[in-house]
């Protein structure tokens, strides 16, 4: 990589003059954001320094059982993060098992599927690989997860007498859940389809951006780009069937009643 | 009822609890209805949603002598059909909610409860209460089953269209069914049932 740019401090502190910018701008137009950016940004600066010293160490070490630790660790920020984004949510910690079930099986199968078929790192299990992969599925997976969760709750506390309705006529609980379950996962689809058909033509996607300017090929970076958007569509797709699922077969019982008891009371009401 | 030649409840209900209301103790004869009225927010629609199962609850309940405990759930609310006081729609058209078999019959029975000719052909959206209200009851008449439990079947209803429907539970009674009725209208219970309770505060206590 001998074409790439290092970038000193300096660079970065020119570069922070737009998010001064961005604060002027809020205190001119009375935005009350200019706290929130300067929060956020500085949020930002320590969050990658410490992710950066934590891989940097992580490499080094090359030890399977660190590695898996790290991911093991970001999928459970990530779970949390999909219990807590969801409008409605599960009493007690239902959601946040079934946000790390999603998460963590999509998030292992994918990658094990990448680093054992397409790249091939030496060990397969390289920190160099795993990690960052494990990271970017990680992000695509989160929302996956949470928008199909999001999508079930919703939806079959709102509707609770059209889906009692199917009960109370005969109808098994999966047969009324079913077209819930199925909207859920066509939810949490929709983004990673977004990206696809967008990519290259709206947007430039990150992750071929970032290698372009670290002067990669155009080509080598698009064949990784492809790559990596097929593995987060696979991931999505696992996570938000897996999310859906989990949450509707928790929403029932033996005797295939519709429990929203098991919710929550939803906020603001 | 003869004590000395006991008939076999169509519906029988002993023990009946959840942590709200209860205990509930019923027997519904074939050809008998049983007319509940009492408070809103008394436990009249919790009753009837714990004896179609749709709510946890405690308790035995059998139909003809068979247990619910060895039924299958769907088995038994095909059974013991319940229609809620707010109908429920899962598709826009009026008729996903009929299997094709019985959008027929359905169609002859909204004419007699004077409903507008061939309604099962439109929209959800467009139906009134009132419309809605007689619709969800032919949904659960077509299946034919031996128990009906209605929670206000014609509150959104003037005295014609009541009448129409106590006609059809009336004919319907004759031929077997059991009914549990919840009703605001006092007058309707002593028109159709011979046994007539009050709920209060989750308890159901003999009307006067």
């Amino acid at each position: 990589m001998s074409t790439t740019i290092s970038l000193t401090p300096w660079d970065l502190a020119i570069a922070s003059s737009l998010i001064v910018f961005d604060a002027i701008l809020s205190l001119v137009f009375r935005l009350g954001l200019h706290r929130q950016i300067l929060v956020a940004s500085a949020r930002l600066v320590v969050q990658l320094v410490a992710i950066g010293f934590v891989l940097k160490f992580v490499f080094a070490l090359k030890n399977p059982a660190v590695t898996l630790l790290l991911i093991l660790v970001m999928v459970l920020i990530a779970a949390r993060e999909t219990a807590a984004r969801s409008e409605r949510r599960f009493k007690g910690q239902t959601g946040l098992a079934i946000g790390a079930a999603s998460v963590a099986s999509a998030t292992l199968v994918t990658a094990l599927f990448a680093l054992t078929t397409a790249l091939r790192p030496h060990p397969w299990y390289d920190p160099h690989y795993a990690i960052p992969l494990a990271g970017i599925l990680l992000g695509n997976i989160l929302n996956a997860t949470s928008l199909s969760l999001d999508s079930l709750l919703g939806p079959m506390a709102i509707q609770r007498n059209a889906v009692e309705a199917r009960l109370t006529l005969g109808a098994t609980y999966w047969e009324a859940a079913t077209p819930y379950v199925r909207d859920a996962i066509r939810r949490g689809l929709v983004p990673i389809i977004n990206q696809m058909s967008a990519a290259g033509v709206v947007t430039l996607p990150g992750i071929m951006t970032g290698q372009i300017l670290a002067g990669l090929d155009p080509l080598e970076a698009v064949k990784y780009q492809i790559l990596l958007m097929f593995l987060l569509a696979g991931g999505s797709g696992l996570a938000a069937a897996g999310a859906a699922y989990l949450a509707a077969w928790r929403l029932t019982d033996d005797r295939q009643r519709l429990r929203l008891d098991r919710l929550a009371p939803a906020r603001g009401g | 009822m003869d004590a000395t030649a006991p008939t076999m409840p169509r519906l029988r209900i002993e023990g009946l609890k959840s942590a709200l209301v209860g205990p509930f103790n019923l027997a519904v004869q074939r050809g008998d209805c049983v007319g509940i009225t009492g408070p809103s927010g008394s436990g009249k629609s919790l009753f009837l949603r714990m004896i179609c199962d749709l709510d946890p609850n405690q308790g035995e309940v059998e139909l003809d002598g068979e247990p619910r405990s060895r039924m299958a759930a769907p088995a038994w609310r095909r059974q013991v059909v319940y229609v809620p006081a707010e109908s429920g729609w899962w598709a826009d058209q009026i008729a996903d909610h009929f299997p094709k078999d019985r959008r027929a019959p359905a169609n002859d029975m909204a004419a007699r409860l004077g409903l507008p000719a061939d309604i099962i052909g439109g929209a959800v959206s467009r139906l009134s209460t009132g419309e809605r209200q007689r619709l969800a009851l032919i949904r659960a008449l077509l299946i034919a089953s031996p128990v009906l439990l209605l929670d206000e079947p014609t509150s959104a209803l003037d005295g014609d269209g009541a009448a129409r429907v106590e006609a059809i539970l009336t004919e319907r009674m004759a031929a077997g069914l059991a009914l549990v009725l919840v009703t605001h209208d006092p007058a309707q219970a002593v028109r159709l049932a011979s046994q007539r309770f009050v709920m209060a505060a989750g308890h159901l206590e003999t009307a006067p």
